[in-house]
């Protein structure tokens, strides 16, 4: 390793992203796999795969990826909901490792949701 | 970096370490292989997180849950259930002691929310092996500006501004000491980093560079800039293993960057750091005993003035910081004096590093703003005292602090509100006493520790020490007398004024202020041959009550001595003769029924 200067700290930072922004629990959006018995299953564990390839082959690295359970709508898994921050959650249903390609690149880079793989915007009401 | 979507940060600071951490990640990888997650989640050691009484510690990030107590039978189960299938397995998680529903996130469990963290900004956050994980939180930045962006008036100046005073005990300002050694004719000066923690019961230096070293370096080189120093010393002790693993690791890493050795940054300063190893003499923490063992010389203090700023490590001008200023450094450059000086009180501003021990529910090392109460400290971080009991006192400042007793609960901790009450700041060491614990014989207790740790030098420490420890001895042995009393006052006082250095100068601390607060129990002692705590074993008697013992043999069994004897289905007794006074009894008693007088 070559002796630093000033302006290298930045560079290692930026090199470090994806770590302290999960770290910090901070990210432009958040994904989150649903891993119930049914989704794994129907291959979300794959999905889940996809997602953090798209995420290590991006430039975007601020991306808080998670997991919960099932969410429903077990005849529709693999599901996974992009939330950006300050945006409502999306759900999207029949995930492929190639449709998470796309939605990583179109809905969680560039802000635009994907309507063809789109279930609803939002989430049930929770007490 | 490989991206995951979980980091599982386990502490491997030195509590956890000792209660398996090191199993436990061993069990994770294993098991994170068998459910194929090893690609999805981290497991990351990282410094003391604080809650050492929970050990092992372990934060699930990016959500901040906590989970504690850890065992390798645990983790299975938490692997499949929480980061295969993204549920938190509750029984895991820490419940409050007088709460009945466990609490998940970290930031939420009173331990937590009442610290504001300065010093240990990084603990926990951050692998204290990799300077990349430090530089990406911000690190080395602050010595990046004061290299290229302040003049070295300018950094001491901020550093004044900002009222920070030192970590280590006496609280002279940092920043006045900085000034000091640099207006110092000559052109080579030292700087010393003093990690030689003595006080038992207190951890707060082992755990800044266990858990993030590079915080300590980066404060240095930018103190050795300001005062134009050439070389700098860490002395740490040698019983700190890992602390001197990893310092070493750092050093070297620091090195490979540019951060330390010749023209640091390309900003043409060159400085580098030594590692000096403690033999652990408890008067090392005192700074002229300090540069002496450093030089290798027997460690005694000598008197002041010259200070070290005008004569120090062979005779050259040396500023001496303890861990946790150097430490506090970086941060108040980054951020600006002013924002420093906001928090605390008038004339102790930011925060300081206690580490609470003793009879509160939780133990662990915390970082509060000045100004805190005692009462905050053991009942909203701390938790209350164990079994809740009735608190009694809390000691502050190591071997040579004052106990305080409850009156004096909501006393703000700032460095004046301490000496006020007679006691002192000290290092942060804060030991919690319950109405179990004696006040005499916790006098006794450090007196001891004093006697043995003093150096010799002075007559008055040497002698006036031990002759209150043997007069302390005397009253626990029920051996006191009325005049014990008055003499132990003008002992103290005469160690006080006959000593040169902090040691002998505080060392009557522990005496005079349990006799200020707590002369009753030195009076119980003396006149009535009574310990109302029931400690003092000269002074106790074990009995049974009668009304309350069920026959169920479990003391008569468990007796070493065999001195408790009666027929099946009858009340047992003690045969006093016979009695050693170890407390089994009482121990094993399910009943209440075994008493102490």
């Amino acid at each position: 390793m070559d002796k630093l200067r000033p302006e290298d700290l930045d560079k290692i930072a930026d090199r470090m992203k994806n770590v302290m922004s999960l770290r910090q629990g901070a990210g432009r959006a958040k994904i989150t796999v649903h891993m119930g018995t049914c989704g794994i299953a129907a291959g979300a564990r794959k999905i889940m795969s996809a997602v953090l390839r798209s995420m290590d082959e991006s430039a975007v690295k601020d991306v808080i990826v998670t997991t919960s359970g099932c969410a429903g709508l077990c005849s529709r898994e693999p599901m996974l909901t992009v939330e950006l921050v300050g945006e409502a959650p999306v759900k999207y249903v029949d995930v492929t490792e190639d449709k998470v390609k796309r939605i990583f690149a179109e809905h969680v880079v560039n802000g635009k949701i994907v309507p063809d793989y789109a279930l609803a915007v939002g989430s049930e009401q929770t007490l | 970096m490989k991206s995951y979507r979980t980091h599982l940060m386990l502490c491997a600071g030195t509590g956890c370490v000792s209660n398996g951490a090191y199993r436990i990640k061993a069990a994770l990888e294993q098991e994170l292989v068998k459910q194929n997650l090893q690609d999805e989640v981290a497991v990351v050691m990282t410094g003391c997180n604080g809650f050492c009484a929970q050990g092992p510690v372990m934060t699930v990030l990016p959500e901040g849950i906590f989970y504690q107590l850890l065992a390798e039978e645990d983790i299975p189960y938490l692997v499949e259930e929480h980061f295969l299938k993204g549920r938190p397995v509750k029984r895991l998680m820490f419940t409050p002691p007088a709460e009945k529903a466990p609490v998940p996130r970290m930031s939420d469990i009173g331990f937590f929310k009442k610290q504001r963290l300065i010093a240990l900004r990084n603990r926990g956050l951050i692998d204290p092996e990799k300077i990349d994980e430090y530089i990406a939180r911000g690190g080395y930045r602050a010595l990046a500006k004061a290299l290229t962006a302040m003049s070295r008036e300018e950094i001491i100046e901020e550093i004044k501004k900002s009222g920070l005073r030192g970590r280590g005990g006496a609280g002279f300002p940092t920043g006045l000491k900085w000034e000091l050694t640099a207006k110092q004719p000559g052109d080579e000066k030292f700087i010393v980093c003093n990690g030689d923690e003595g006080d038992p019961g207190a951890f707060m230096d082992r755990s800044i560079v266990e858990s993030d070293p590079h915080s300590v370096l980066e404060g240095m080189v930018i103190g050795a800039r300001a005062i134009g120093a050439t070389h700098g010393f860490v002395y740490i002790r040698q019983e700190y293993p890992l602390a001197l693993e990893r310092l070493n690791l750092a050093l070297g890493q620091a090195r490979r960057y540019g951060l330390l050795g010749k023209d640091i940054l390309g900003a043409g300063f060159d400085f580098d750091i030594s590692v000096h190893r403690g033999a652990g003499a408890f008067v090392c923490g005192e700074e002229t005993s300090l540069i002496g063992s450093l030089e290798g010389r027997p460690p005694e203090p000598r008197i002041r003035p010259p200070f070290p700023a005008e004569s120090g490590v062979w005779g050259k001008p040396t500023c001496i910081n303890n861990v946790e200023t150097w430490a506090t450094v970086p941060e108040i450059i980054t951020r600006g004096s002013a924002w420093f000086s906001q928090i605390g009180t008038a004339t102790s501003k930011g925060t300081k590093v206690f580490s609470l021990v003793g009879k509160v529910k939780n133990t662990g090392l915390v970082e509060v703003p000045m100004g805190i109460t005692l009462r905050e400290m053991v009942f909203d971080i701390g938790g209350g005292i164990q079994g809740d009991r009735k608190y009694k006192a809390v000691q502050t400042g190591g071997p040579s602090g004052g106990c305080i007793p409850a009156s004096l609960l909501d006393l703000p901790i700032d460095y004046e509100r301490l000496n006020e009450v007679g006691s002192i700041m000290g290092s942060g060491g804060m030991i919690v006493m319950d109405e179990e614990t004696c006040m005499v014989d916790v006098a006794r207790y450090f007196l001891e520790f004093l006697r043995d740790e003093s150096c010799g030098k002075c007559t008055a420490c040497r002698e006036g020490v031990d002759v209150m420890y043997q007069i302390v001895s005397d009253i626990c042995a029920g051996k006191g007398e009325e005049s014990h009393i008055p003499l132990l006052e003008e002992l103290g006082e005469a160690v006080k004024d006959g000593s040169m250095c902090a040691l002998g100068g505080t060392a009557p601390n522990p005496v005079l202020s349990t006799l200020r607060y707590f002369r009753d129990e030195y009076e119980a002692h003396i006149k009535e041959r009574r310990c109302p705590a029931g400690v003092c074993k000269a002074l106790i008697t074990y009995r049974i009550d009668p009304q309350k013992c069920k026959a169920c043999l479990l003391c008569n069994r468990n007796c070493p001595q065999e001195a408790i004897s009666g027929e099946k289905k009858k009340p047992q007794t003690i045969e006093q003769s016979k009695c050693i006074k170890c407390g089994v009894c009482r121990d094993v008693c399910k009943f209440e029924a075994v008493t102490v007088q």
